[in-house]
């Protein structure tokens, strides 16, 4: 049965997108010294939204001179019950824009309204709101008296949730002291420059917060600068590998969060139903552009056929087309360069004999989409099972005991989460202690809360965002500073 | 003294809980603090380090599924068979660092009671590390600390037992397992500790120790694909460091960088934290 939907745009007339966007650093928009910009487009339509700044070197350095200004001034000595009223502003901030930010992100990004809406907008605030309440509790963040903030941290953020990984960059970071130097994604910068519009509605010193845009290269020069002490990267697993290279040898240190290839494990005594809508949560939520998705699924071979059918069923339902639409479950893909990976990658599957399934709904004319697909016949030496697609592609593997999953499960340089999918209680408990990987959901996948810790074992990376272990990321104990003051470590 | 003529002992690598020596077949001398002949140690080789490297990697799954009682206990263990040795090591750490009586005395002293300070913690940092955390929904979601994996240190090169105990015992305690280079020109004390470990009921594999130059086998384990993390402590040429970290981010290992902190002061946390990975688990709420 087919269920027809009349279309229900959000409106986007709350958000008004000027035509270029400037730097912000030290509290206000400047002009890249280099005059040189690029596009940002809508990604499920094709259309320039606006016209954004390249920073270029001397852009970053004064970005980072910013910072640090802003770090030795105002913000290392300032109290803690005063930065956490700053960071309470901007979570009340963000949460009165809400819808704003919402339409924003949507535009720009292509990922459905009812997950900006509903997911990455209220997290985001939320975030800040964790971490408002920590400021002035930092010695209770098991780092001994007087922990000390690391200086200026350069923020380096993907596209896939923009303003949500801001929110997990910069909410820790200020908390605990630290100014910052952020750079988004190039493809998704407008909601961090509405950000830096909060930044001023709420009378944050200048400097605190900097936001330069560009591309590969900007991210470079932030990287490489001696004058940021702490680097911090969400984003693809060989970006990570050349930035702890940049930085070996520095004091400077380091957190990285990097790709996935999630098992999603699904055992013969599983509510199938329940299941399914896990499946589909895993590696369809925001396209598969989910560093933890859920992109290999694990199934015990005596219900495999019968939850594949269902998972079938299932998504002949997902609806993908307009992202504004506040029924659409599948919006564009963000670039036309992440489609091009995504498509290879289907046709590596192709190529290697494993079997495709395409849910059967109709691609819009414009933008950049891919329909929810699904491999079966997949074997563990496929790319498509062991390569990170970042996109609505599933792998279907099976097993037959315990063991084999978690072999399977666990034979990947990855390690960032994990799905586990039964009704035993030891047997959840086994497999979370088992499995290699950062994050487990068990009977469900993909929650996200700023009380938890969120971060991966292996070439996933290291260092944690969220919860009392995120505070770590940017924070010292009194011991560590003094030696680093020494230069000793 | 009568006249009877010493056994000497020929000096080996510890690995997977044997005494094999280099299979490079090569040795070099080592000598005291004046520089009198002591014995020639095995010069340890990659494939010293990648026979290493496997032994961690086989003792992992043992060792991190170990009850945490078992693995203080096996430390505490530890630290009762050095205590017994302890006339042995202070000669040991005398002739390598050229201490008087008094000073390694209590470098020897201050090793066993590290390892008891250690081995008392196994029980207790996923207490202290560990939580349950208030997520906005119904759902039981708590974070515990889980052992990174194999790791390779290398181990101070002046602080030949005291430096190399505080280094190690963070790391194994947790359930990691380690591949150590013990300190180039005073691997003595390192070598008798391995006669310790084998004798303590610590499993194989736990704890390898290799002699010989880390500028030659550092960097076969900094880019090993079965290392997760790398602590260079003890690495004293800046070059060397910065080549292992650019090695080590291959495989995005966790990397403690080269320290020369004072061995005999009381430790923070800082050591064993660092070899610990947050697992956190999600479960929902409902009748």
């Amino acid at each position: 049965m087919t269920f027809e939907y009349a279309p229900a745009p959000e409106s986007r007339a709350i958000v008004s997108i000027a035509s270029s966007y400037g730097l912000f650093i030290n509290g206000e928009f400047v002009d890249p010294t280099g005059g040189t910009t690029f596009k940002t487009v809508n990604p499920a339509t094709e259309e320039v939204l606006a016209e954004i700044s390249e920073a270029n070197q001397s852009d970053v350095n004064a970005a980072v001179n910013s910072a640090r200004q802003a770090y030795d001034r105002i913000w290392s000595v300032m109290s803690g019950r005063d930065r956490a009223k700053y960071l309470f502003r901007i979570a009340r901030l963000l949460q009165e824009r809400a819808r704003e930010f919402a339409v924003l992100e949507t535009l720009d990004n292509g990922k459905p309204i009812r997950e900006s809406r509903d997911i990455d907008v209220p997290l985001a605030a939320a975030h800040f709101f964790y971490h408002a309440g920590w400021a002035d509790k930092l010695e209770y963040a098991g780092l001994g008296a007087n922990p000390q903030p690391l200086g200026v941290a350069g923020q380096i953020i993907p596209w896939n949730f923009p303003l949500l990984m801001l929110a997990w960059k910069i909410a820790p970071a200020l908390a605990c002291g630290n100014t910052v130097v952020l750079k988004p994604a190039e493809s998704t910068s407008l909601t961090a420059l509405l950000f830096a519009e909060i930044c001023q509605q709420a009378d944050l010193p200048p400097g605190v917060v900097n936001i330069i845009t560009g591309a590969g290269e900007t991210g470079r020069m932030i990287v490489e600068h001696e004058g940021i002490d702490k680097i911090a990267f969400t984003g693809s697993t060989e970006v990570g590998k050349s930035i702890a290279r940049a930085l070996a040898g520095t004091n400077r240190k380091l957190t990285l969060e990097l790709g996935g290839k999630a098992a999603n494990i699904v055992f013969d005594d599983a509510p199938i139903d329940q299941a399914v809508e896990g499946i589909v949560d895993g590696i369809f939520f925001n396209q598969g552009h989910v560093c933890c998705a859920g992109s290999r699924l694990l199934l015990q071979e005596s219900i495999a056929e019968e939850t594949i059918d269902a998972l079938k069923r299932r998504l002949q339902t997902l609806r993908l087309g307009d992202p504004l639409d506040k029924n659409t479950d599948i919006g564009a893909i963000n670039s036309r360069e992440q489609l091009n990976k995504i498509d290879e990658l289907i046709k590596s599957g192709d190529d290697a004999g494993a079997q495709r399934w395409t849910a059967p709904c109709e691609l819009p004319d414009k933008g950049w989409w891919c329909a929810p697909t699904i491999f079966t016949n997949v074997t563990q030496a496929h790319r498509i099972a062991r390569e990170e697609i970042f996109g609505p592609v599933l792998s279907v593997l099976t097993f037959r005991t315990p063991d084999e999953a978690i072999e399977k499960a666990n034979n990947t340089p990855f390690g960032l989460s994990a799905g586990i999918w039964t009704e035993k209680g030891s047997r959840i408990l086994w497999m979370a202690n088992q499995l290699r990987a950062g994050v487990i959901w068990a009977n469900t996948f993909n929650r996200f809360d700023p009380t938890s810790p969120f971060g991966g074992f292996k070439e996933s990376g290291f260092g944690r965002e969220g919860g009392i272990q995120g505070l770590s990321a940017y924070l010292q104990s009194a011991n560590d500073g003094a030696d680093r003051a020494r230069g000793a470590s | 003294m009568n006249d009877r003529v010493a056994v000497r002992k020929t000096y080996k690598l510890f690995i997977g809980g044997a005494f094999p020596r280099s299979e490079s077949g090569r040795t070099y001398g080592v000598h005291d603090a004046k520089e009198k002949f002591l014995a020639n140690a095995a010069k340890g080789s990659r494939k010293d380090a990648r026979d290493a490297a496997l032994a961690a990697r086989a003792g992992f799954a043992g060792w991190s599924a170990a009850t945490a009682y078992n693995r203080g206990q096996v430390l505490y263990r530890v630290a009762e068979v050095m205590e017994g040795r302890r006339e042995q090591f202070i000669a040991d750490v005398q002739a390598a660092e050229g201490l008087g009586d008094k000073k390694s005395a209590r470098v020897v002293d201050t090793s066993i009671d590290r390892l008891v300070w250690y081995a008392g913690w196994a029980d207790k940092y996923a207490q202290v590390l560990g939580n349950t955390n208030p997520v906005a929904g119904p759902y039981f979601n708590f974070a515990i600390p889980e052992p990174t994996g194999v790791v390779a240190a290398i181990a101070p090169q002046d602080s030949s037992l005291l430096g190399l105990v505080s280094v190690i015992a963070p790391i194994v305690v947790t359930g990691n397992t380690v591949v150590v280079v013990a300190s180039t020109r005073r691997p003595i004390p390192a070598i008798t500790l391995t006669e310790v470990l084998a004798t303590a009921d610590l499993p194989p594999g736990v704890v390898n120790v290799l002699t010989g130059d880390p500028a030659e086998i550092a960097p076969w384990l900094a880019s090993h694909g079965d290392v997760n993390a790398i602590d260079l402590t003890g690495v004293t040429n800046q070059d060397l460091a910065k080549q292992l970290e650019i090695e080590a981010a291959g495989t995005v290992k966790r990397v403690r960088r080269p320290a020369q902190p004072n061995w005999l002061a009381t430790p923070d946390l800082g050591r064993l934290t660092f070899f610990i990975e947050t697992k956190t688990v999600w479960h929902p709420i409902g009748a």
